[in-house]
Parts: C-alpha cells; structure tokens; sequence
C-alpha cells in the first residue's frame, strides 16, 4: 500500500471550479446547432468531468494500478455490452427479410 | 490414537453448539455448510420437478397434467436449478469452505458479507418458493418479453424478485472472493501457487460481479414493465422485445461458466491428486479459466440467432463464440495429459472426475454444432439444445459438484463415505445420466421441439428411454444423500489428509480448527508438489 | 474489552480477526467498494443500453421528449451535485487529518446539498405528472405523431433518474450514519475507512448524473421547437 496522499483544499477547488465551467459548457453548447458533432462534444464533456472526479475526487490518480485495472475493467464491460449489441440495432434493417 | 485426537480436539463444529452459533455464524466453513444444506433441498426441489417432467413425457399424450401445468413444471424446474442450485453449487458450498483454507486465509475478506450472502440466497428462495405454492410460473426461466411482462397471469413477479435477490447473493460472494484472493493470501503463496480450483473460481467471481448485476437491472425493467406499464421492451410502443433478451443473455450466458468453470477446478484438483501428478501444463490450465471468464461475455447473442436479431450481429456471435472452444479444449486436453503415466487410482471422485471429462466433452463439441449458426437455425429450441446443455450443466456441473463433495467430505465432517457405496452411485449417475439425455439429442435432431407435453407417436420410444435413465438416475441422486449422512455417525473417522494431497487444506486437521490452521501456514512449494506429501505424517494435532 | 473506551476501540480500531495488518483491512475495504463500484457501472449499463438502442432508432422524437425539459434547472441541479461532491471530498480530507468537526461539517453540507438536489427532482417529477408526461393511457406529448416512441422517452426518463435518486437517497442515509458515528468519536486520522468508502460511493453517484444530464435534458437543444 503507497502512503497516503492528502491533496491540498487549492487542488479540489481548482477541480470544482473546472467541473462547474464544464456543466455551463455543456449546457451552453446544447443550443448551438453542431450538427453530428453534437453528441460526441457532449460525450466528450462529460467524459472530462467523470475524469475530474475519478482521478482527483475519487483519488485514482493516487491508487495501485490494481483499481486501476478495476476501473478500467468496468468500463471495458460496458464497452462491450454496449458494442456487440449495437451491432445488432445498428444493422437490423440492413437485409430486406419479411419479419426481420 | 488418531480418533482419540481427533474427538478431543475442538474444530469448527464442536466449538459451539446451538441455532444461534450457526444462523449467526461469521465462519466461511459453517456458511458453506449452511449453503449445503439449502442448495441440496433446492436440488431435490427441481429434481421434483425433473421427475414429473419426465412422467408426463412417458406418453404422445397429455395424461398426467395439462399443457399449463407442464409449462410451469419445465419453468420451475429451470428457475430452481439455475439460481437455487447450479448457480450457487460450487462457489459457494466448496469454494467458501476451502477457497480461505486453500490460499492460507483464516477467513475470506468480508465475513458478515459472506453470512448475508447466504441470506440473501434463502429471501430469493422464499420468494421462489412462495410463488410455486401461490400457483407457479409459466413462462420460462427465461422470462422472454411481451409474454411475462403483458400475458402471462402466473406469479412472474414473485419469482422475478426471488431471481433479482438471490442474484446479490451471488454478487457479494464474487466480490469477497476476489478480494480474498488478492488480499488474504499466506506469505509464499503466489499467484502461481494457487491451486486450479482457486483459479477457477476467481475468474467464476469476474463474471458474477460483471454479470450478474444485468440480470438485476433487466429483471428490474421487467418489473417496471408489468407493474407500473413503462414499457421499454413493448413493441405496441416501438420498443423492442429483442432488447430484453440482449440483456438477458448477457448475463445468462456468462451464467453458463458460472456454474461450470468452479466445476473445471474441482477436476483440475481431482486429476492432480488421484494421478499423484503436477497438473500439465499449469499455467495454461490457471490463464484457460480467465480466458472463458472474457470469451464468455463476447457470445450471448448465438441464443438470439432465429429471435429477429440482425443477421450480421448474428454472424459476429457465431463466428466468435467457436473461440471458447479453445480455453475449454486446453483444459481438457491438460487433464489428459496429466493421467498420462500417473499413477491413477480409480476413488470416487476420481471416477466422477473421468465422468466429467467424457460428457463435458460431448456437451462441449455439441455446443460447437449450436453455435453455427445454420445449423442452429435446425436445432434451435428442440431436444437437442435441452440435451446440449444438460451435458454442460448435468454431466459437468453436478459431475464436479457430486466429485468435490466426496473428496473434500472427510476435511468438511471428519468422516469418510462408504467407498464401496458411492463408486456405485458413481456409476449408477453416470449410466442414468447418459440413458437419459443421450435420446434427447436424437429427439432433437428428428424434430422434437422443447417445452411440449404432447408429442407424435413416432418419437414414444426415445421419451421412454429418456425416462427410464430419469428413473436411474434419480436413485443414483438419493443413494449419496443417504449414505452421506449415514457417514456422519457411523463414516470411519478421516485422517487430516486421507487423499495424501498437497494443497493447504489437507495440512491441518479434519474437521479443520476455528481459524483454520493452529500455525498459519507459508508456503514454500509450486501447487500439485507431491514430493512433500507423506500423508499421515503430515498429520496437525 | 474491559472497558466501554476499550469496547469502542474493539469495533473499530482493533483489526478483525482474518486480516493480519490494518493496511491489508484497508487495502481490502477499498478494492471491494472499487468492485462493488464496477457492479454499480453495469447495472446503470443495463439502461444506458437500452438508451443508446432506442435514441438511434428514434432520434427525432427523442430529441423533440428532451425539450420539454427544464435544461437551466437541469444544469443548476448538475452544479448542485457537483458541489455536494466537493463537500465530499473535504470531509474525506478532513477525516485523513482527523479533524472530527469538520468532518462533520463538510458531511452535513453534502447531505443539504443531496436534499436540496432531490428536491429539486421532486419539483420536475411532480410537473411531468400534470403536463402527461407519465409512461400509460393517460401519457401525451405535443407535436409528435409518435407517442408511443416518446413514451419510451419518459419510460427511460423516469427509470434512469429514478434509480440514480434512489442511489441519492441511500446516500444520503449513509451520510447520516457518518455523522453520528463521527459524534460518537469512532473515526480517527488512523482509522477512516467508512468516510472514504461512502466518498468514492457518493462521487460515482454524481458520475451517473454527469451522463444523465446531456443524454436526457440535451440532446437537441436548437431543434424546431426551442
């Protein structure tokens, strides 16, 4: 087990000022039209603020890799539960079959 | 001498006495006792129903019970053994008891969490139970959409939640292994080290912590579904009863090595020690386990191949789910490469372990033939899929589970089973087992449809050999539940290590001391060393 | 176990039994919330599939259900959270230097803050239930030919933020329970564990609702009807 890090209240606040900037990001690009960019910014927001969080707030950036491999591990499973089963409803309506 | 010792000394059962000392219980060896005892009246439960399956198949027609009934007998029959036997079977009786013991670890991590594992597990059995004497429930343990959520006027909801409550159960024991085994492991032993059932069972407790809670969440969207009408898997709305099986499948399918990668340890175990050899090939064999624990999860959809699944979803899953062939071919093929000049002696278990290797193996390469998908589009939901995985779950499982239980039956109670008996019993399985299912993948194969009561007159013969082996088999089940108890009081008593095995476990006393081990244990050699083992005079106290 | 100071220590301090160092009593505490954080993940999958599935079949309607959400008290609902995140986390601080009182401070402005987000919840919730909004016979949505599409809209709507406040108000007993127990001087500079578990609980909480934001409230903010 590593020591323990105390990080200092300057680095926490500087994380939630940073989080609460991305929400108003997020909220104002909404209404500007991105066209298909719209959902990967948004996603990609959102991403950087689950970062924030896990590295500094949940303290990974501190941890043994073991949770960091725990982590990892999580978000690879819904990687795939999310990917093989679009490959599904993605692809549905590609073949013209009555009843498919 | 020995019995002298062994009656004085105190161990885990003699230490305290009374209800309280059991249903309060933080010691993972009377929690996997407690698991014994509940799994074995579920067993006998879905066995119950087994048994009434095959009687109304006797006949082309429906005399015994009518089309309803049936369909609540083959749904009850699956629900039970599924989530209240096979599920729990292994992890939880013997990896519980011996996970701890074989890694060094006076205890797993988190005690109380193991002790509200097995709660759990009896609340989800109550609501199980109470909906099979409410009336029962039809649809399948599948619970397919729109039919549980929207037609069904069977008691979907009670066995829906006894499921969902029983699947923390399994949640939690896959958490504490895994810490366990990273955690709580004796100085020296390595990972490495770890005999195979440890392996197996860590890699069983991935796919329980990243399967199980899907199951919980669709089973929550069920309910939703039925009860307050958010209909997400309603076609009426656009929503897409497809959906529902993707995430179904994605837990029950993982499922499967659930319940067979614990049963592949024990016969890595049994292999080892009733051939006195190293297991071949150990690292292969430790990684193969890890390996069908991923694999497991990159295949659910071959059971969605005719559901109106895309066609090229569907040819991505056949294509990868030939991979699990693999890791389970290395394993099988490592086993026989260890009986190769060993020197074999045919025990009881040893003769359950031959059992496993033989119908794994046909349930393995006929699941070969289920995941192509043209020929899937053949055999889908006939006999043959019901022998397929009957073979996996029945010929492997229970195989494993039935040759565990005989091995480590002298370290759990102190006492040895009737040889003579149980290597007849051991027979008698293996005869019924085959007279039973081997039909079935005929029957399947001319056309026999599951989850049927009636069927053609053509297909009677098949139906009544199927039965007969139901009728062996069913002894061949009632005969270790007999002399297993027997054994309690009048079993020779056990030395600490009968079996002259290596692993930790056999190095203290049986029934072993409150923490285990009376000198914790470091260990200084590779797993299977069977240099070092000398039997008797290794024996603790 | 002589005394009620000793009694105290046994529950707390003192190592259980099947662990040999506090580090390994630690190190076990923190990989199995990671773990149960993973269950957690996959759980929350099961739906976000079941988003991802239906807002690529229907994206118009989907797009047409999220405006009739209040995205300006969505966001603020969002920084609400997020605050109550960074009072977590200097509780946790607080707790690794073994300053009980504010701990119990930085708890208690963490529950306020978790109150005040489930309220405001509760205000939303409320106003679907008189503009139709609820999944059943009853359900109906302007300007759409597709109620049944946008049925599914709300059906996820109500299941995901549901399930996360329902995650929000278990929390919240948690935080309660941290409180009283930090009264009761159980938690030390040496022995925080539970803050520190109920802190990476707390933040993953406010991590669903980092995605539940866009995804529900945003996803087409400049369509025809603003």
């Amino acid at each position: 087990m590593s020591a323990q890090h105390i990080d200092s209240v300057k680095t926490y606040a500087w994380v939630w000022i940073a989080l609460l900037i991305l929400t108003g990001v997020t909220t104002g690009v909404a209404y500007i039209d991105l066209g298909p960019f719209s959902l990967p910014v948004a996603l990609a927001i959102a991403v950087g603020k689950m970062l924030l969080v896990a590295l500094f707030f949940m303290h990974v950036r501190h941890s043994n890799s073991l949770t960091k491999l725990v982590v990892l591990g999580g978000l690879m499973w819904l990687g795939i539960l999310l990917l093989l089963s679009m490959a599904d409803f993605v692809t549905r309506g590609w073949i013209r079959i009555p009843g498919k | 001498m020995i019995t002298a010792v062994a009656e004085e000394k105190e161990h885990y059962l003699n230490a305290s006495y009374g209800l309280k000392s059991w249903l309060l219980t933080k010691d993972h060896k009377r929690i996997g006792l407690l698991y014994l005892a509940t799994i074995t009246f579920f067993f006998f439960i879905g066995g119950a129903f087994a048994t009434l399956i095959r009687l109304e198949l006797l006949t082309p027609q429906g005399d015994l019970v009518s089309a309803e009934t049936y369909n609540k007998l083959f749904t009850m029959h699956g629900v039970v053994m599924v989530f209240f036997f096979l599920i729990p079977s292994i992890p939880a009786v013997m990896g519980n008891f011996f996970l701890p013991m074989m890694i060094g670890a006076r205890d797993l991590a988190f005690p109380r969490l193991n002790l509200l594992s097995w709660y759990l597990l009896v609340i989800g059995g109550l609501f199980a139970i109470f909906a099979m004497v409410a009336g029962g429930v039809d649809t399948g343990w599948t619970f397919y959409t729109p039919y549980s959520t929207t037609y069904s006027n069977t008691w979907v909801i009670a066995t829906a939640l006894g499921i969902f409550v029983a699947g923390f159960s399994s949640i939690l024991t896959g958490l504490n292994f895994i810490v366990t085994v990273h955690r709580m492991r004796a100085p020296g032993m390595t990972w490495f080290r770890m005999p195979l059932f440890v392996w197996a069972n860590y890699a069983t407790a991935i796919i329980q912590v990243l399967g199980t809670p899907v199951l919980a969440v669709t089973i929550m969207l069920l309910f939703c579904e039925r009860v307050f009408h958010i209909g997400l898997f309603d076609p009426a709305l656009g929503g897409d009863p497809v959906l529902f099986q993707h995430l179904f499948w994605f837990y029950s399918h993982p499922a499967v090595y659930i319940m067979v990668l614990p049963g592949m340890g024990v016969i890595s175990e049994l292999i080892a020690v009733f051939s006195r050899k190293a297991v071949f090939g150990y690292a292969f064999v430790a990684f193969s386990s890890v390996a069908i624990a991923v694999l497991g999860f990159l295949v659910w959809g071959h059971h969605l191949f005719v559901s109106g699944q895309s066609l090229y979803a569907g040819m991505v899953f056949s294509f990868l789910s030939y991979f699990v062939a693999i890791p389970s071919a290395i394993k099988v093929f490592n086993w026989t490469a260890t009986l190769y000049k060993g020197s074999i002696s045919y025990a009881t278990p040893m003769l359950y372990a031959f059992g496993f290797i033989g119908l794994f193996t046909i349930g393995g390469l006929t699941g070969l033939f289920v995941a192509c998908l043209g020929i899937d589009v053949h055999v889908t939901d006939t006999y043959f899929v019901v022998a397929h995985f009957h073979y996996i779950m029945v010929g492997g499982t229970l195989m494993a589970y039935l040759g565990g239980l005989h091995y480590w039956w002298p370290k759990m109670t102190g006492r040895m089973y009737p040889e003579g008996w149980a290597k007849i019993s051991a027979l008698v399985i293996f005869l019924g087992f085959n007279l039973t299912f081997f039909p079935q993948f005929i029957l399947g194969y001319l056309g026999m449809p599951r989850r049927y009561h009636v069927y053609p007159d053509e297909f009677q013969v098949l139906h009544v050999l199927s039965t007969a082996g139901a009728s062996v088999l069913a002894v061949g089940y009632l005969m270790p539940m007999v002399y297993f108890i027997w054994s309690l009081k009048y079993g020779k008593v056990a030395s600490a290590n009968p079996w002259k095995a290596p692993g930790l476990e056999w190095q203290t006393a049986s029934p072993p001391p409150v923490h285990n081990f009376d000198v914790m244990p470091v260990v200084r050699n590779e797993a299977y060393d069977f240099s070092t083992t000398v039997g008797e005079a290794v024996e603790v106290g | 176990m002589a005394s009620e100071a000793h009694a105290i220590h046994g529950e707390t301090l003192a190592l259980r039994e099947q662990f040999d160092t506090a580090a390994q009593q630690k190190d076990a505490s923190s990989l199995g919330m990671w773990i149960f954080l993973v269950t957690e993940i996959m759980f929350f999958g099961g739906m976000f599939l079941a988003y991802t599935a239906y807002r690529s079949w229907y994206p118009d309607v989907f797009g047409a259900a999220s405006r009739t959400l209040n995205a300006t008290i969505g966001a603020l609902n969002t920084a609400v959270l997020l605050c109550s995140s960074f009072t977590m986390v200097l509780a946790v601080r607080a707790g690794q230097l073994g300053r009980r009182k504010a701990v119990i401070v930085f708890l208690a402005l963490t529950l306020i803050l978790g109150l005040v987000f489930l309220g405001v919840k509760a205000f939303e919730w409320n106003e679907k239930f008189q503009e139709h909004h609820i999944p059943g016979p009853a359900f109906h949505l302007e300007g759409t030919p597709f109620q049944g599409h946008a049925q599914l809209f709300f059906s996820l709507y109500f299941a995901m933020t549901g399930l996360h406040a329902l995650h929000m108000i278990i929390g919240a007993g948690l935080l309660i329970y941290l409180i009283v127990q930090t009264k009761r001087g159980i938690f030390s500079a040496e022995y925080y564990t539970p803050i520190d578990m109920v802190g990476l609980y707390w933040h993953f909480v406010d991590v669903i609702w980092i995605y539940l934001f866009p995804l529900l409230y945003l996803i087409d903010r400049h369509g025809p009807k603003a």
